[in-house]
């Protein structure tokens, strides 16, 4: 399959995206890496009147270290942040997670902006980023706002996306000396789509412990106080029923699917009484 | 040995262009003028086919069934009594019976704009209900694929070898064991590029394929041409397994469309008609009850399997093949007195079954060897016992097993006893017993087959099939320098032809291998042959390639001879030269006076001068049997129902190997897809009949990171029948890991008393046999 004919646009900066995309419409699809709009346009999936590529917008590749996190920009790749070309501030979550992201080929290229405006469930970023209390910023005509990276994702292959918007930056707080993070995923085999995630964030000066459960069939399922759960972050104290009956009342009616899910959490967790 | 001939590990010759990325594949072709096809493919399995709308502006490039008339369809017949005919329609008219099936085909500059037409071509489809469950299809009041059948099924087969004298064994055990619908996954895909050539008269096709000869002949057939109307060229191919064995729809499209339109036209597959549309091979189901003694020895088979042969039987191995080879086939390596085999070829609303690399082997191995652990479980034997048991001994050989397969030669428990031993069974046991820290469950498994290879006239003739191999052709001729030409109507798919069939020369002749080129994979310079499948390329072209070359070397011997004043009696050749009681003359000086000095001839010289073409058998061609013995150690984790294979070890016996390492490569891609069989790989459908994977993110391969190494060990027991004792292995590989694999994850699950039967052993397939198990329901 070849895509659609479509006209293409380079913007080098983020008002002259902000008004192709005013101008276009919905007919234009923003393309950053093309690790997943890729093959999507080779299927006609989306068959765009034109496509805007913000890789070379400057701003987009921007990283602002601050006292409290970080602000990641929309454009930098998987790699970028595997390789600790970006300061980790999560205790070295943000490269681990980045490192088991698809394949090599896929990080050079895919970024996190785009992996989080996919919207994919399986995808990595959007559980442990949810673990971490992220967030994004977008930018449209009316100014900047900022959601929780867990709401940015409404559902499966949907983000929480305005007409003549576009996702800027992601921000990640930074971790306490004390905090212990722990991920997760079942993948059928490396670098594949995973069908099990398990995320955790346990960080006690900040007062945090999060976890979370992806590779759901929709969005993530978050928790955002899993003291229920998971106690402080260490194995002895999983809630093993206690997660399945969530995920059960999340939706998730597939027995063996719950299953996969409650191993990956507790995986998750006892990773992090670990580290 | 010389360090080039048969023996030898010569580097493959092939691979100085493949490396450099400068192969030439159906791809890489440009033809001034040409243009890009794209299909208008059914998006329903099942359905009437009311129109065609095509909007007017398109007209001209948009083509119909209604457009080829006289165009006949694909019809592969099997000459088994009872096999109903099928004809696979080179685009639909009335129905279609597939997703995917053809139903016009649109030209463009581009594929894109190709495609940009086929978009605007609209199928009025009415839809009927799909058949996508073989085992539903069979029975009455199912919905019918072709209705004057009046039923779903090719054909029937039905055996009994006294199959009562086995109902008495104290041991008997049923089970249903399947096997999913797979995907063959060449890295190149099919394609084809064709044009008229003017000045030949004559359809020009390049495609790459396994067997061109046989395009042709298919094709011409289709097409109503005379066969030198045609010319097939199959440049090199990246990878066939059986999928490039087939002559497909679009191949025959391709070819009216450039007679009819007088340029260049070219169809690439993508990948997603390769999923959806095309390559289906290997859904069989298993309702098998094995008979035993208390002491693991085998009293009989009871079984009926039942294949899904798709929507059409495919040319031009037909849709019955690989049922009917499952019934001769099934009773495996192993001696016992009874044996009862029915067998369903059933068409359904998917792609027409294809051969693929083991063909029923794969199925039935995985079938036999699961029931045999059964049977060791149940007597309280080491699975490895009740195989020694069985199998055929050494002293038996050349043996005539129940179905009349004649294992030519071998040392079986041999071959078995080298593969436990490297896999260290006692250390396994040891290790369960301990436990893991980590609490994932050992298990080991064991599988045996044995895989006849080159089987020719005399099997399939039986089959009845389209296609029958006779007397295998080589053209051999030395050139005027001194080099040598090989002719071949095999062609390489990735066997390393170019290198094998060179050193075979080499061996007669001692030419340098860098001087013998083969020429192969083009109609118009090759030899008619069957091509290559069926494990039969170095038997039977290694085989003719002697013949000939052994032809050259005596022609080469007189001329030698009366070159040295000598009796030709007196003459020898070795090392590329004649040797005479009084000196030598070299191959080269002998070349040169027959091409370009004739005046040093005598009157009398034999007028072939140095050129043979002649045909080669074996001895017996009721095939060569090569086989291994695999034992997989693995680790399954209870929780995930994740797999992961330790450690696998291969003791292979496939007779004198012509290159060791050209045969190590061929066992490691076939392990490689061995494993995807056994746990990855997995084409379903849904209730419509809707083909669920179009995509390498659905259909799962195995890659790096799942394919361990192998511990390859060689046995070499030279086949009684053939040229050096070769025997046939390309397909082994593949046959046995599902089978040692799933033996050993059913090993670690035994003390949940969980059994996973059913391929590819995926984790939510454990899973939910170690919830059946939990319950009670297994």
């Amino acid at each position: 399959m070849k895509p659609v004919d479509f006209a293409y646009a380079r913007p080098m900066d983020v008002t002259a995206a902000l008004s192709l995309l005013a101008e276009a419409g919905p007919s234009a699809k923003v393309i950053a890496g093309s690790q997943s709009l890729g093959p999507m346009l080779n299927l006609r999936l989306v068959q765009p009147g034109l496509v805007i590529d913000i890789t070379h917008i400057a701003e987009l590749r921007l990283v602002e270290e601050r006292p409290d996190g970080i602000s990641i920009g929309a454009c930098i790749t998987h790699a970028d942040i595997e390789d600790g070309r970006v300061p980790d501030v999560a205790a070295g979550a943000l490269r681990d997670v980045a490192h088991g992201i698809a394949y090599r080929a896929v990080r050079n290229r895919g970024t996190i902006g785009g992996s989080l405006t996919h919207a994919d469930p399986s995808a990595d970023w959007i559980t442990m980023l949810a673990a971490l209390g992220a967030s994004v910023t977008l930018r449209g005509a009316a100014g900047l706002r900022t959601i929780p990276v867990e709401d940015y994702m409404l559902g499966a292959l949907e983000a929480d996306l305005r007409p003549g918007e576009l996702l800027v930056s992601v921000t990640v707080p930074r971790l306490g000396r004390a905090a212990r993070w722990g991920y997760y995923k079942l993948c059928r085999k490396t670098g594949e789509f995973a069908h099990a995630i398990g995320a955790c964030v346990v960080d006690p000066e900040r007062g945090v412990c999060r976890a979370v459960i992806g590779a759901t069939e929709a969005r993530p399922i978050v928790v955002a106080d899993a003291r229920h759960l998971i106690g402080d972050g260490t194995q002895e104290q999983f809630d093993g029923p206690a997660v399945d009956e969530l995920a059960r009342a999340s939706g998730m009616e597939d027995a063996i699917v719950r299953q996969t899910h409650v191993v990956a959490l507790r995986r998750a967790v006892a990773g992090a009484a670990h580290r | 040995m010389t360090g080039q001939g048969v023996g030898a590990s010569a580097r493959r010759r092939e691979d100085d262009r493949f490396l450099r990325g400068r192969g030439q594949f159906v791809g890489d072709i440009r033809l001034a003028g040409m243009q890009d096809v794209a299909f208008v493919r059914s998006p329903l399995a099942h359905a009437t086919l009311r129109g065609v709308r095509i909007p007017d502006a398109v007209r001209s490039r948009v083509f119909t069934a209604a457009d080829l008339a006289g165009v006949k369809p694909i019809v592969a017949v099997s000459g088994l009594p009872g096999f109903k005919k099928s004809e696979q329609p080179v685009l639909a008219h009335d129905k279609v019976r597939q997703v995917g099936e053809l139903i016009a085909m649109c030209i463009g500059p581009t594929r894109a704009e190709a495609e940009d037409v086929a978009a605007t071509v609209t199928a009025e489809l009415e839809e009927l209900p799909a058949v996508h469950d073989m085992l539903a299809a069979r029975a009455r009041g199912s919905a019918l694929l072709h209705e004057h059948w009046g039923d779903n099924v090719f054909l029937e087969t039905f055996v009994d070898i006294g199959i009562e004298a086995a109902f008495d064994a104290p041991i008997k055990l049923t089970r249903r064991i399947s096997t999913a619908r797979q995907c063959m996954a060449p890295i190149e895909g099919r394609g084809t590029v064709a044009y008229w050539d003017n000045r030949m008269e004559q359809l020009v096709l390049y495609t790459g394929s396994q067997m061109p000869h046989i395009v042709r002949t298919g094709l011409a057939e289709c097409l109503g041409l005379m066969q030198t109307q045609v010319r097939i060229v199959s440049p090199d191919v990246g990878g066939g397994f059986g999928y490039k064995g087939i002559l497909l729809p679009e191949d025959i499209c391709l070819g009216w469309l450039a007679m009819r339109c007088g340029h260049p036209v070219r169809w690439l597959e993508d990948r997603r008609e390769h999923l959806t549309a095309g390559a289906n091979c290997r859904e069989h189901d298993y309702d098998i009850t094995v008979y035993a003694d208390r002491d693991g020895t085998l009293r009989g088979i009871d079984c009926e399997a039942t294949v899904d042969s798709g929507a059409y039987s495919s040319y031009p191995f037909s849709a019955c093949l690989e049922a009917a080879q499952v019934a001769s086939i099934l009773p495996g390596p192993y001696d016992f007195p009874s044996y009862r085999c029915r067998t369903w070829s059933v068409a359904t609303n998917k792609c027409p079954i294809l051969p693929y690399r083991g063909v029923a082997r794969t199925g039935v191995c995985y079938a036999l060897e699961l029931m045999l652990d059964l049977v060791a479980r149940e007597a309280g034997l080491e699975p490895f016992e009740v195989r020694m048991k069985n199998l055929v001994r050494p002293e038996q050989m050349p043996f005539d097993n129940i179905t009349n397969k004649h294992f030519d030669s071998g040392d079986y428990p041999q071959a078995l006893r080298r593969a436990l031993a490297a896999a260290d069974l006692e250390g396994i046991r040891a290790r369960q017993r301990r436990g893991e820290p980590d609490g994932r469950l050992i298990g080991i498994g064991i599988a045996i087959y044995c895989e006849q290879g080159a089987h020719g006239t005399s099997v399939y003739a039986g089959w009845g099939i389209p296609m029958v191999p006779g007397h295998e052709q080589a053209t051999a001729r030395m050139t005027p320098d001194g080099g040598l030409e090989l002719r071949v109507g095999v062609h390489s798919h990735g066997q390393s032809m170019e290198t094998t069939l060179a050193q075979v020369a080499h061996e007669i002749l001692g030419i340098d291998i860098d001087r013998i080129k083969l020429v192969h994979g083009d109609t118009e310079y090759t030899p008619y042959s069957t091509g290559s499948w069926g494990s039969r390329g170095a038997v039977m072209a290694g085989g003719a390639v002697a013949t000939a070359a052994r032809e050259v070397a005596r022609l080469a011997a007189e001329i030698g001879a009366h070159l040295l004043q000598a009796d030709p009696r007196t003459v020898t050749l070795r090392d590329g030269a004649v040797y005479g009681p009084s000196g030598s003359v070299t191959l080269a000086e002998i070349a040169h006076v027959w091409y370009r000095r004739p005046q040093d001839l005598p009157v009398s010289v034999d007028p072939r001068g140095l050129e043979a073409t002649i045909g080669y058998k074996p001895g017996r061609d009721s095939g060569t049997f090569s086989y291994a013995a695999h034992v997989a150690t693995v680790a399954v984790d209870p929780q995930t129902g994740d797999i992961e294979i330790l450690d696998y070890v291969i003791v292979e016996d496939g007779g004198r190997l012509i290159n060791p390492m050209v045969v190590d490569g061929q066992i490691y891609g076939g392990f490689a897809q061995g494993i995807g069989t056994a746990l990855y790989e997995e084409m379903n459908f849904d209730a419509s009949g809707q083909p669920l994977a179009s995509t390498f993110a659905d259909y799962l391969l195995p890659g790096p990171t799942e394919v361990p190494a192998p511990h390859l060990h060689h046995m070499e027991t030279p086949a009684p029948y053939t040229e050096f004792g070769v025997k046939g292995l390309g397909e082994g590989g593949a046959i046995a890991p599902p089978a040692a694999i799933g033996n050993a994850v059913n090993d670690a699950l035994r003390t949940l008393g969980a059994e996973v039967l059913q391929s590819p052993m995926t984790p939510r397939r454990v899973l939910a046999a170690i919830a059946a198990a939990r319950e009670g329901t297994a």
